[in-house]
């Protein structure tokens, strides 16, 4: 069947990828900035997907990504700190109040459950109302939450302000595509089940979508719900990532850029958010570097190039999709094999 | 006629200071094609809105099959500034949404054609197998309700075959020529399968010949499906052709109703008819 041949080569394809970056590691330093483009890539992939699972696929628009990561990644090293490393991490709360450490992987599974619960709460109230009020809702909660995990009453929990560390941590490329992979293959297959059709037919009409019983509050949530359960997971693998975390780098700033990643990579196309990811992170982290860089060519200071300027470019760059491709890379097509090969995929909606 | 499907009792809808339906009271009984008609303006889509729970109504009580399933009374600031009818006045609340009113077998189509659209005619459909679910979240997302997703395709399937939707199955629901659209968004409705279907202005743009077939299809998915209709239309054709009975609504308020001979020869009823037919 032609279905079955698309799945083998896909399934080749991604045991390809995972040869290929296996290979890698053991070719080339573990240093080089390609392990960090792939890592942060990966992670990033798995934020965007879940962002773009809200504001592409149900049509819900949340600003609250960077929240929900921060309490995915606390949840993450509040749970892991090794037990007889604790006094040190916490020092100034003698040590904290949690005395166990779970293993990694459990952690990561109940950061993502701590972030749906929180969303959970916000979805309570809000989704009841109009959208916008969501996207407003979401955004106050980011900026609250990262003022309350460096609240110094919570230290304790949190250890306030000071770094969260000394938590375990994979350090092979490997682990980070294979679980964001896992992850991103779940939100897929939830948005081809019979959910993922009510969430797309409460976007394209809520009005419809109840006239076809389809209860909104209901979808609503379970849709935040999943996609908050997902920013927490890819939180904790951005704590293990960077091996240690502080409340302050969760900033807005952050959530427009996984925000511009989904509108690079077209509103409503998995695969699109994931490969505008790797662009936005091979850019950011590597190209556009030297941005930032006050640079001298002899004695002559080349103008603008300066600490921050990166954001300038930015921002300038997304106003340009915005303006002129506002239907990104992919528009809401995916990227598949069997289109690339040129045949022309039958219209959608035939057997999945 | 059969037992009462529908009765609307004392049904008063009010948006601030304007009252667009005023204590309505009408019956729709099993197996009827009842038409509400009237000017722009009348009310008759408001009707429509307080029936499917759209909108809670300010005052009075709607039965489904005998069960009531919408109720409300003016309270809190609408107290003070309600304009309906005070003698009918009632003191209970029932207030679904929407989507509980179509899980109990009304469904209902829109003046405005609400369609899916970035969706194929196949899917439009599809989306009203999703209430009828048995799987979960879970076990939906991990594709184990194989069964119960070859079960909604195939009636869906089927459901485009009996109204001979299936030559334009693939094609993205927006494509389809205007006609159709109408077409489509009925038999999404029936897709839900309901005992009381709604439509609101089936033929609202259609020209002669399309309103003949319209009118054709209505009578037929009556019968084939077992249907109680009830349905707002200005296509006086259509209307006096299908209906067993018509209601009249005029700024709110009902002004006559009976059979199309008896409707049809109604003063008031021309007299408000003529003087918007001008207009329009
Ligand atoms: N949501 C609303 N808010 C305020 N006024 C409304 C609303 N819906 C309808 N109306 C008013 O109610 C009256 C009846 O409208 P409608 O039921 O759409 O008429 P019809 O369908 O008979 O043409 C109109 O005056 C309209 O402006
Ligand atoms: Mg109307």
């Amino acid at each position: 069947m032609k279905k079955n041949t698309e799945i083998m080569i896909n399934v080749l394809l991604i045991a390809l990828l995972l040869a290929v970056l296996f290979i890698l590691e053991r070719t080339i330093p573990s240093t080089s900035m390609l392990f960090t483009v792939l890592k942060k890539g990966a992670i990033y992939a798995l934020v965007a997907v879940s962002m773009n699972l809200l504001n592409g696929f149900t049509g819900l628009f949340s600003l609250g990504q960077a929240g929900f990561m921060l309490v995915g990644a606390y949840t993450y090293g509040i749970l892991t700190i090794p037990v007889d490393q604790r006094p040190n991490v916490y020092m100034y709360f003698e040590g904290g109040i949690v005395q166990f450490a779970l293993h990694p992987v459990i952690a990561i599974l109940l950061a993502g459950v701590a972030a749906g619960i929180f969303a959970y709460l916000i979805g309570l109230p809000v989704l009841r109302l109009k959208s916008d009020y969501l996207a407003i809702a979401t955004l106050g909660f980011a900026e609250i939450i990262r003022a309350f995990f460096q609240w110094d009453k919570l230290g304790p929990l949190t250890n306030g302000s000071n770094l969260l560390r000394s938590y375990p941590s994979y350090k092979s490329v490997l682990f980070y595509f294979i679980f964001s992979g896992i992850c991103i293959a779940l939100i897929v297959m939830l948005i081809n089940s019979t959910y993922g059709r009510a969430f797309k037919a409460i976007r394209d009409d809520e009005v419809a979508a109840e006239a076809m019983g389809i209860n909104l509050a209901h979808h609503k949530r379970i849709a935040f719900v999943v996609s908050s359960y997902f920013a927490g997971v890819s939180g904790a693998l951005l704590a293990m990532y960077q091996t240690s975390i502080q409340a302050s780098m969760f900033k807005s700033a952050m959530t427009y850029e996984i925000l511009l990643i989904v509108v690079i990579g077209g509103i409503g196309s998995v695969t699109g958010s994931c490969i505008s990811s790797f662009l936005f992170i091979i850019l950011s982290e590597w190209v556009l570097r030297f941005l930032d860089n006050t640079t001298y060519i002899g004695s002559f200071q080349v103008p603008l190039l300066r600490s921050g300027f990166r954001k300038v470019v930015f921002s300038v760059i997304i106003m340009v999709i915005v303006l002129f491709f506002r239907q990104g890379i992919m528009g809401t097509r995916e990227f598949s094999v069997s289109a690339l090969l040129g045949k022309k995929k039958k219209a959608k909606g035939g057997e999945q | 006629m059969g037992e009462t499907v529908l009765k609307v009792e004392n049904v008063t809808m009010q948006f601030g200071g304007v009252v667009a339906v005023d204590n309505l009271n009408l019956e729709v009984n099993r197996g009827e094609i009842v038409s509400l008609i009237g000017p722009n303006g009348a009310g008759k889509t408001t009707a429509f809105n307080v029936i499917t729970g759209v909108y809670p109504p300010t005052n009075g009580c709607v039965s489904f099959n005998g069960k009531v399933i919408v109720e409300n009374f003016p309270k809190g600031k609408m107290k003070k500034i309600y304009m309906g009818d005070p003698v009918a006045v009632r003191s209970q609340t029932v207030q679904p949404t929407p989507d509980k009113i179509t899980r109990l077998g009304i469904a209902r189509t829109f003046q405005n054609i609400r369609l899916f659209k970035s969706q194929t005619v196949f899917e439009n459909i599809l989306i009203a197998e999703h209430m009828r679910r048995t799987s979960n979240l879970l076990t939906a997302t991990l594709h184990l309700n194989g069964e119960e997703e070859r079960r909604m395709r195939t009636e869906a399937d089927e459901l485009l075959h009996i109204l001979e939707l299936d030559d334009v199955r693939d094609e993205m629901a927006t494509s389809l020529p205007y006609g159709k659209q109408r077409r489509l968004e009925i038999a999404r409705a029936l897709a839900t399968k309901p005992s009381l279907l709604l439509l609101d202005e089936p033929a609202a743009g259609m020209n002669p010949q399309e309103t003949d077939e319209l009118t054709a299809f209505i009578g037929r998915i009556r019968d084939d499906f077992k249907l109680t209709i009830f349905m707002i239309e200005h296509h006086m054709d259509l209307v006096m052709e299908i209906s067993d009975r018509i209601y009249v609504l005029d700024f709110g308020r009902l002004i006559s109703q009976g059979t199309p001979d008896v409707v049809q020869n109604d003063p008031r009823v021309i007299s408000a008819y003529l003087g918007v037919q001008e207009d329009e």
